[in-house]
């Protein structure tokens, strides 16, 4: 650009020069109207100068430092494009398909000599055939051996002779080799399509390397009968490929007709749910459920975890080319780098593809405890980090083949997991222990009267646990696992379940400069989720400002499909806050479940009130009403749910204890900020007016009364 | 007679039903129904329809979805005696495009077609038991939790 600038100033002069003249010329052919104009010879050449003799010098300046201007840009620009060539034939050829190398050899000698010829004449070789040193950034002549990729390419070589003709320069324009690995490719070898593309052609005139894949792509479309072809761009790109994306995906199309969404996911299956990795699943009575991965609702309704089976989506290949759009997911790719000038990825197998839109969506990893970490390979076999499907499967497997389990974590994954298992430890005898540093189940969030009653329920599933207990460290003993407290305990076991928290994966922070919160974590977006201009973030992974409850990260199912379907309305142009509160769940067996939402903090004042549970107030009979299997539904799908009104058939259970059902209000500064629905259901609602208004009631037990406690 | 107690800075409050009978005093805003924060139903405000409706299932996204829009949006907007009667063309082409996939969209033709009818409140008897039941079986798997 520099350049650019040296070359006007010298011009400049020359050019007011020749404005003049030609205004002067002008005006004098304007007032001379009628009279032959002096000053215009007639039998002139048509490139000879306007005026007269020292405007000769003075022209033929001009078009020199032009000339000489243009030269020298387009030499500077074609050596930037050799050494990034260069670079890139270098990283190329350290990829594992050396198998096209060997046939390229071969096909290049043949090639040399044709290439002479097409080469403007002034131009000399520079190198020898056998070199691979020299890299040509005009590589299209080479090409010529896919004969339909010759046309495009040929044209550029012609043109690029032709600038190149007034002088000679040392531009190494054709002969040289490029090196062997990745230049023609054999039409029928796949992988040298992948690697052409970035390969051939740097286009000559300097444009920047993005689009010389999409320029690639096209000719070698045409040649491969097969196209094994990566979209470069992407107009919605989705990084992540769990429930904020599909949200998000979904709400993308929803809005935007004909979308084109791309999912890259590391995972190898497509968009699923995660609740019923740790519920239903469990309960499932048939035997190839880690299979089919499908779980019967209570409604008796069974369904994949899946969100769409694959026929809704469409390949990523078919992606550019598809009329109405549609959802692509790439599934075992990592996006390990963002450029966020460029609007563009790069994955783990050095494919970028650029976007118009992009959501973070990444999730998060399970914590794990370092005294296991630091315990070594062997404690680390007998570890599950409880996350996705494949884990699912094998704790499956384990626990049906070892004889004590030991959950370490009292929160919601924990306790789940472990009346789940405890479930199982009556028909196989296994061995479930849960233990966690609170002093109940659920500690951090129910307050605790709550907390112990719920513990004490856990308890009946089948559980032992052990409150209060750190763990101090753990060793691999004959083939066992031995879990030493910080206060003496000790306790044998065969394998360990961590389900001790979620660290946010913000991997991507760093390379597409985005701010992460120190406090609670994840990436830092605003109330409409987003990061920077065309970016945003939503699930597990975004901490974001919410208008009423103030900046927090919400690690459940219903914030995912909440924030993963308002990112996308953003992202198609509705720019609205977090506004609508997602709710969470949880079943503690069937007889203990409650729906909450906002901020739920045991370390909040709360207010509870309770009434005397009858047994129809149980969440088996919650969902069999509304017909739903997954309770945040039968709130807003009442319009395409049918009730299916029945009376549950099971025995009363007996609720010996005072907390059979009721509402518990969290309070911050005498507002609600959060509420409990204890084995009451269907009131989401109220709940989500009661913290929408933001009110301070004077009176909680007139608000309790809202919920209607005692009917069903 | 409903107690109190407190334990520590928590509070509980037992009630019989006698004591929750008496209607609720606490006040709550009135909402306004067109505040664009809000979540919408199907129809919105200004009388379109809001193809991110959770109620909608999938319908409007997926491989069908424009063929859907364009039937439901005919429908919605249809001013003839009989609603829709001019719609049958794009109505045979959705349901032509569900048919390519059927595990999508499991094949309840009839009830497919009065979807759309029912859900957009209108008011036959037998058209709302219909939609109710469809989308529901649309795709099973095509629940999405929403709230």
């Amino acid at each position: 650009m520099l350049k650019c600038r040296t070359v006007w100033r010298k011009l400049a002069p020359l050019a007011k020069c020749s404005s003049t003249l030609c205004r002067q010329n002008v005006r004098r052919t304007g007032l001379n109207n009628g009279r032959t104009p002096v000053c215009v010879p007639a039998a002139r050449m048509s490139t000879g100068p306007v005026g007269g003799g020292g405007d000769n010098l003075k022209y033929a300046l001009l078009v020199g430092a032009v000339s000489a201007g243009g030269l020298l840009y387009a030499v500077v620009t074609m050596k930037s494009d050799q050494r990034r060539y260069k670079e890139r034939m270098e990283e190329l050829s350290t990829r594992p398909q050396k198998t096209s190398i060997t046939e390229q050899t071969q096909s290049e000698p043949p090639a040399v000599p044709e290439d002479q010829p097409a080469a403007a004449p002034s131009i000399e070789e520079t190198s020898s055939p056998a070199e691979a040193e020299a890299p040509k950034e005009e590589t299209a002549p080479e090409v010529t051996d896919t004969p339909p990729a010759d046309e495009p390419v040929l044209e550029v070589s012609p043109e690029e002779a032709a600038a190149a003709v007034p002088v000679v320069e040392e531009e190494p324009l054709v002969s040289s080799e490029p090196p062997p690995s990745e230049l023609s490719e054999p039409p029928p070898v796949v992988e040298s399509v992948v690697l052409a593309e970035p390969a051939a052609a740097e286009p000559p005139a300097a444009e920047p390397p993005e689009p010389q894949p999409e320029v690639l792509v096209e000719s070698v479309v045409d040649s491969t009968p097969v196209s094994l072809k990566l979209p470069s761009h992407a107009p919605y790109l989705l990084i992540g490929g769990g429930t904020a994306s599909f949200a998000a995906a979904r709400s993308i199309r929803a809005r935007d007709p004909g979308a084109k969404v791309l999912i890259v996911t590391d995972e190898p299956d497509l968009p699923y749910m995660r609740p019923p990795l740790s519920k239903e699943l469990w309960f499932s009575d048939d035997p190839a459920v880690t299979e089919t991965l499908r779980f019967k609702q209570w409604n008796g309704k069974e369904r994949s975890i899946y969100f769409q089976p694959p026929s809704f989506y469409i390949r990523p290949e078919d992606l550019e080319g598809a009329e109405n759009g549609g959802v692509a997911v790439l599934n075992n790719r990592k996006v390990v780098y963002m450029d966020v000038r460029g609007n563009k990825v790069k994955l783990d197998d050095d494919t970028e593809i650029s976007y118009d839109k992009c959501l973070i969506a990444t999730g998060g990893i399970p914590r794990n405890l370092q005294v296991i970490e630091r315990a070594g390979e062997d404690v680390m076999k007998k570890t599950t980090l409880f996350r996705k499907i494949e884990d699912f499967k094998s704790l499956d497997k384990v626990s049906r083949n070892v004889k004590s389990v030991t959950i370490i974590g009292g929160g919601f994954l924990g306790s789940e997991l472990a009346c789940a298992l405890g479930r199982r430890s009556t028909e196989s005898g296994l061995e479930v222990i849960q233990m966690f540093p609170e002093k109940g189940n659920m500690g951090k969030v129910l307050p605790e009267y709550l907390s112990n009653w719920t513990t004490e329920k856990v308890k009946t599933e089948g559980v032992k646990v052990l409150t209060e207990a750190l763990v101090k460290s753990v060793n691999c003993k004959d083939d066992k696992l031995e879990i030493r407290l910080k206060d003496g305990r000790v306790v044998t076991t065969d394998h360990i379940v961590a389900a001790v928290g979620l660290e946010p994966n913000v991997d991507l922070a760093k390379s597409a400069g985005l701010e992460v919160d120190s406090d609670f974590g994840g990436y830092r977006v605003n109330a409409e989720l987003q990061a920077r201009s065309n970016i945003w973030v939503a699930g597990d992974a975004a901490c974001f400002y919410d208008i009423r409850l103030g900046r927090r990260r919400v690690e459940h199912h219903d914030h995912a499909v909440v924030s993963g379907r308002l990112a996308g309305e953003n992202m198609t142009g509705a720019s609205k806050p977090y506004w609508h509160q997602s709710m969470f769940w949880s079943d503690l067996g069937p007889d203990v479940g409650y729906e909450a939402i906002g901020i739920v903090d045991s370390s909040l004042p709360t207010v509870g009130v309770f009434a005397k549970a009858t047994a129809k107030d149980t969440p088996k009979a919650a969902t069999e009403k509304s017909g739903t299997g997954i309770r945040s539904e039968s709130e807003t799908e009442d319009t395409a749910v049918s009730p299916v009104a029945s009376d549950t058939p099971s025995p009363a259970a007996e609720h010996k204890d005072d907390f059979g059902k009721g509402v518990i209000f969290y309070l911050r500064d005498k507002v609600v900020v959060g509420i409990i629905l204890w084995n009451v259901f269907n009131r989401m609602p109220i709940a989500r007016k009661i913290i929408k208004d933001g009110e301070e009631h004077a009176d909680l037990n007139e608000v309790a009364k809202l919920f209607n406690i005692h009917e069903d | 007679m409903s107690y109190c107690r407190e334990d520590g800075k928590d509070r509980i409050i037992f009630v019989t039903k006698e004591d929750h009978e008496a209607p609720s005093n606490a006040e709550l805003i009135a909402d306004d129904p067109n505040d664009p924060y809000e979540e919408q139903g199907l129809i919105l405000p200004d009388g379109g329809i809001n193809w991110n409706c959770p109620c909608l299932g999938g319908m409007a996204s997926g491989p069908c979805g424009t063929q859907f829009k364009e039937a439901f949006s005919c429908f919605h907007y249809s001013k003839e005696e009989v609603k829709g009667s001019e719609c049958i063309d794009k109505f045979r082409s959705m349901q032509e495009c569900m048919q390519r996939f059927p595990e999508l969209y499991p094949q309840e033709d009839d009830k497919e077609e009065s979807a759309p009818a029912g859900s957009s409140a209108s008011d036959s008897d037998s058209s709302p038991t219909a939609s109710e039941e469809s989308p529901e079986t649309l795709p099973p798997t095509d629940e999405q939790t929403a709230s």
